[in-house]
């Protein structure tokens, strides 16, 4: 039980970890004075949640590592984030894009994780759906704003969600780990999140006038870690850094 | 101290005497302590003088974002990110309160950024300098925001009433910042050989564009003496500088770290340290725009404003289309 509960939480940690520095990147150079205090807010809940699941996986795995370990120290192979994280930030449009889909489908799967048979998880959930809430409210009000605001934007928003739509799909794949965790009662079939998901994401397209791809299809290889994006090497090697320069320090 | 070399009227302090019944009512509630708020009668001098020391320090808070921005997506543990990244947000959170300070003064704020980005306004000079090391993190909350709240403290008290809110606000945030700074250096100074290293090094590199923060001697200007009658600026910058490094090198000696300045002695007589005067020739350099990252921070200010316009311009449009909807329909 306990190797594909670790596999769990790490998908649960590393999609955190890598969204949370992405959107960091955005530090001081944002569109308004705003956006750069609501991006860092974001990436503040990102980064606290990934604490949370990955010391828990950490935990779970019962070898002595914690988040900054886990966090630090893995290699791409090890990463269990779904491809959509780890895309770049592109221009502000595809940043909010990228966040906007993500939101929809972490509001729903923390819903469900709530009612988790794994107390630690319910709770984690529970904190972090609170926050999450409120990034979707922000990411859908700026999708619409910029869906339906001057042809520019709206172009841009739709090249966003082209970019990044066949990117959804794999966040409602279910495999192996997935089955088992169903099994156990600890997290629920992603598949079964998808409808709620598409109903949403149509009602917020169309007052975004915006017009979802006809095509479903979906990369996939994130969160198996079977076969990341390139973009996911570069973002470690600036992220632990520090820590593998020099591994014997604290910090 | 994000506000540097400001110039007032340049005319001098006029005595009571000399003023008109309304001037001579203003400077008598200034001298009582009184606050000036936006409604209130104001000499022109006072108005444009607080425009640009107010401008001039939310840019600051604004460019401040890059130097320590720089680090986010390389801090070293997931701690130390969240810190950095909530200091910085911070900074912005200050760039708006204070933007909105100088708004009740009759200057918008997409004004304001419009003279930043053409270069008419500047910012403090301290943020011209290039992070290089983690530690570099530690020694710009210790020793920036540490030059900073030594003067932002006492303006806390300054005349203008919106001004001194926010200020009063912008403190109670600012006493992290330096923590959090002070933090990382012990981790540092008391880490391994080259943390210890990146440590000094640090120290080296930021102590005298610290010192530089309060601006020259201004014990004969004319600008500071009308500013300090109005109370914009209560202390001279002289004063704030001994205040700072009296308060900073038993701090560098408790983190076992040198000063790089051999004449840095404690005088009994005085109470106080003696210290080396910064190179003043390099900070009007940097002032003149030839600071080692001037033109990166311009460069970066620039393309974020302007990467940034269909966005504004996307939230504008729909915010329109909004009402034109709401009124169709009423
Ligand atoms: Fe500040
Ligand atoms: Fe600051
Ligand atoms: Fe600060």
């Amino acid at each position: 039980m306990s190797e594909p509960l670790f596999e769990f939480l790490c998908r649960m940690g590393d999609n955190t970890l890598v969204l949370g520095h992405r959107v960091s990147e955005w530090c001081g150079v944002a569109p308004v004075l705003e956006e750069d205090i609501a991006l860092a807010n974001t990436a503040l809940d990102l980064i606290g949640q990934t604490t949370l699941w990955l010391n828990l996986a950490g935990e779970v795995e019962g070898k002595g590592r914690d988040a900054d370990a886990l966090a630090f120290r893995r290699d791409v192979w090890e990463f269990r984030n779904v491809l959509l994280v780890e895309q770049p930030n592109g221009d502000f449009g595809q940043t909010m894009m990228r966040q906007f889909l993500f939101d929809l489908w972490h509001k729903g799967m923390l819903t469900a994780l709530q009612d988790s048979s794994h107390d630690q998880i319910a709770a984690i959930a529970e904190k972090s759906l609170k926050e999450v809430t409120y990034h979707l409210e922000r990411t859908t009000d700026t999708v619409v704003g910029l869906g339906d605001g001057t042809d520019e934007s709206h172009d841009r928003m739709q090249n966003a969600l082209d970019r990044l739509y066949p990117f959804v799909g794999e966040m409602f794949v279910s495999d192996a780990i997935d089955t088992a965790m169903m099994a156990e009662g600890i997290a629920p079939d992603p598949a079964d999140l998808r409808p709620a998901f598409d109903a949403r994401l149509d009602e917020v397209l169309s007052d975004a006038t915006l017009i979802r791809p006809t095509s479903d299809f979906a990369h996939k290889g994130g969160k198996s870690g079977q076969r990341h994006s390139e973009h996911l090497g570069h973002m470690l090697s600036q992220m632990q850094w520090l820590q593998r320069a020099y591994p014997d320090a604290t910090w | 101290m994000y506000a540097q070399m400001i110039k007032s009227t340049g005319k001098g302090v006029k005595s009571l005497d000399e003023m008109d019944p309304e001037e001579r009512a203003f400077q008598e509630r200034i001298n009582a302590g009184g606050k000036i708020e936006p409604k209130d009668w104001m000499p022109d001098g006072y108005r444009k003088t607080l425009i640009r020391q107010i401008g001039q320090h939310a840019h600051s808070e604004i460019v401040g974002q890059l130097p320590e921005g720089n680090w986010i997506t390389r801090a070293p543990t997931l701690e130390r990110k969240a810190i950095l990244l909530a200091k910085v947000q911070d900074e912005a959170g200050h760039g708006l309160y204070l933007y909105c300070a100088a708004e009740t003064l009759g200057v918008s704020r997409d004004q304001l950024t419009r003279d930043l980005l053409s270069g008419k306004m500047k910012y403090s000079s301290i943020f011209n300098y290039p992070t290089l090391t983690w530690a570099d993190m530690g020694a710009v909350g210790w020793l920036v925001d540490g030059a900073a709240i030594m003067n932002q403290v006492p303006l806390q008290r300054t005349s203008y009433g919106p001004y001194a809110r926010a200020m009063v606000r912008i403190c109670k945030e600012e006493s992290f910042h330096q923590r959090q700074g002070f933090d990382i250096m012990m981790k540092m100074a008391n880490g391994n050989e080259a943390q210890r290293k990146m440590a000094q090094d640090a120290l080296n590199r930021f102590w005298y564009p610290s010192l530089m923060m309060f601006g020259p001697s201004d014990k004969e200007s004319v600008h500071s003496a009308q500013s300090m009658a109005w109370k914009i600026k209560m202390n001279t910058n002289d004063e704030l500088r001994q205040k700072f490094v009296d308060q900073t090198a038993p701090q560098a000696a408790y983190l076992g770290l040198t000063i790089p300045d051999e004449h840095l002695e404690w005088n009994e007589e005085r109470g106080s340290y003696d210290f080396s005067e910064p190179d003043w020739e390099e900070f009007f350099d940097v002032l003149q725009g030839n600071g080692p990252c001037s033109v990166d921070r311009m460069e970066a200010r620039n393309k974020a404003w302007d990467d940034g316009r269909w966005v504004r311009e996307g939230l504008l449009a729909h915010a329109e289309k909004k009402r034109a909807r709401k009124m169709a329909a009423e």
